[in-house]
């Protein structure tokens, strides 16, 4: 059983509809006990850090995806949901994120050539810089789609694939048990299914 | 590489199924709206467009129906459009499985409804979408389905829903729709030049030469959007990708499955 964290940002029908698809049970709850015993957490996001950073910490759950990482449980995070999963955010200000991997999320405005639109948005390719149990069915090349003016920087080894936009952004980023796309899966075709599947098939950490 | 998107517009009709107009009237039958999407989606298509123009109660009820039923069968991003008048509209089409919602006469109608729906679910979930007609010489917003001449100027109502917070930009030439000569490349390359967002051409693709033109002559242009041609299988999605990429176009081409 995957649990969808349900905290009141972004809209969870596609990630239930893609993994019901690929024939996996999920279950989209903000209910503490659920998350304990699932077997995977995913957690998604779109929209502001601050607010969405907030919004966890205001129903409890930052303690509990914190507990249940510790304890090896595989968590992926998507789109905004990745990067809550850093230390620290300056998007409209500093905001603090749940601190599972080191790195910082910056405006991609920071290092990408002006002239580029941002938000950096549609189907841009993946170059798989580490070899990790997420990619397991990917491959280097591979078309996934983007929606997103900021990225994380500075991810040190938790960096899995980076795309190019006037300069390499991270993509993705995965160590040990805490896994995390920039894209959004669920909207990436077969590609993005055959990603979310890997997530299925990854074991906790004991 | 990003790489520049096709996209398939689906107009729903109040039988359930896909139509397609002829410089927006003569409206015909074509296929189940469902099925031809998830063809679109195996052929490569990028993003999907679903409009309803069911217009009425029941109508709504079965586009909403046939929207869940896409967005459990197709996993590339889904814009609706059609009847948005309210952020009640946003919010009953996100949660049957949309990505983005286009608005069209519903911000003539209330221009404060894209600042609105961009402060609820974000820019990047708003797309403007424009029918526009030169009239005595200058770009004309028209509403109502085509129908109705606004007498505003079309790159200045544009630039003021950006500002106001439309994350993308759908362009229709009422000039070059439904005509198969080609888009509209004078209008286009005025829109890119205003405005910093994607922005996406439609009316007037006849054939794959059409999109290749379309991108050569406007590296700004994100996006092309289009129907019957590929309704009636004038032109195949994946074989419009393999062109674009002999031509040194950026495209994304599928494997076949």
């Amino acid at each position: 059983m995957v649990a969808i964290i349900d905290y009141g940002v972004g809209n969870l029908f596609s990630l239930k509809s893609s993994l019901s698809y690929i024939g996996v049970e999920s279950e989209t709850t903000s209910d503490p006990s659920a998350l304990r015993s699932a077997d995977r957490l995913i957690l998604p996001g779109v929209g502001a850090f601050g607010d969405a950073a907030e919004r966890l910490r205001a129903c409890g759950l930052d303690a509990v995806i914190k507990e249940e990482a510790a304890r090896g449980k595989p968590i992926l995070g998507i789109c905004l949901g990745m990067q809550l999963l850093f230390r620290v955010s300056h998007e409209f200000g500093e905001h603090e994120g749940l601190g599972l991997l080191d790195g910082e999320v910056r405006p991609i405005s920071d290092v990408i050539p002006s002239g580029l639109k941002i938000p950096h948005i549609g189907w841009n390719s993946l170059s798989i810089v580490k070899n990790t149990p997420l990619f397991a069915h990917s491959k280097n090349g591979d078309y996934v789609y983007f929606v997103h003016s900021f990225y994380a920087s500075d991810c040190d080894d938790s960096l899995a694939a980076v795309t190019e936009y006037g300069a390499p952004l991270t993509a993705a980023v995965a160590k040990g048990n805490i896994f995390g796309c920039q894209f959004h899966p669920e909207k990436s075709g077969s590609v993005g299914l055959s990603i979310l599947r890997a997530f299925s098939e990854t074991e906790a950490l004991s | 590489m990003i790489t520049k998107r096709i996209i398939p517009c689906l107009d729903v009709g109040g039988n359930g199924r896909v139509v397609k107009g002829v410089n927006f009237t003569d409206l015909c039958d074509v296929a189940s709206p469902v099925e031809l999407a998830e063809k679109y989606g195996r052929d490569g298509a990028d993003e999907l467009v679903f409009y309803d123009i069911t217009a009425s109660a029941e109508g709504r009820a079965l586009f909403t129906d046939i929207l869940t039923e896409t967005a459990r069968r197709v996993f590339i991003p889904l814009t609706v459009g059609g009847g948005i008048n309210t952020t009640d509209d946003f919010d009953r089409v996100l949660k049957c499985g949309a990505d983005k919602v286009s608005v069209n006469s519903g911000a003539i109608n209330d221009p404060s409804l894209i600042s609105r729906a961009a402060k609820l679910y974000g820019s990047q979930c708003v797309v403007l979408s424009v029918d526009v007609k030169r009239v005595d010489g200058a770009f004309r917003v028209f509403a109502k389905g085509g129908r109705e001449d606004t007498g505003m100027e079309a790159v200045e109502w544009i630039k003021r829903c950006v500002g106001s917070g439309a994350g993308e930009v759908v362009v229709n030439s009422m000039d070059t729709d439904g005509v198969r000569g080609g888009f509209d490349i004078p209008l286009l390359r005025e829109v890119c030049r205003a405005v910093s967002v994607p922005v996406i051409a439609s009316g007037g693709a006849g054939g794959t030469d059409d999109f290749i033109g379309l991108f050569r002559e406007l590296p700004d242009i994100d996006a092309g959007l289009a129907a019957s041609i590929f309704h009636f299988g004038h032109v195949g999605i994946r074989e419009l990708k393999e062109k674009m990429m002999r031509a040194g176009i950026p495209a994304r081409v599928t494997e076949s499955e």
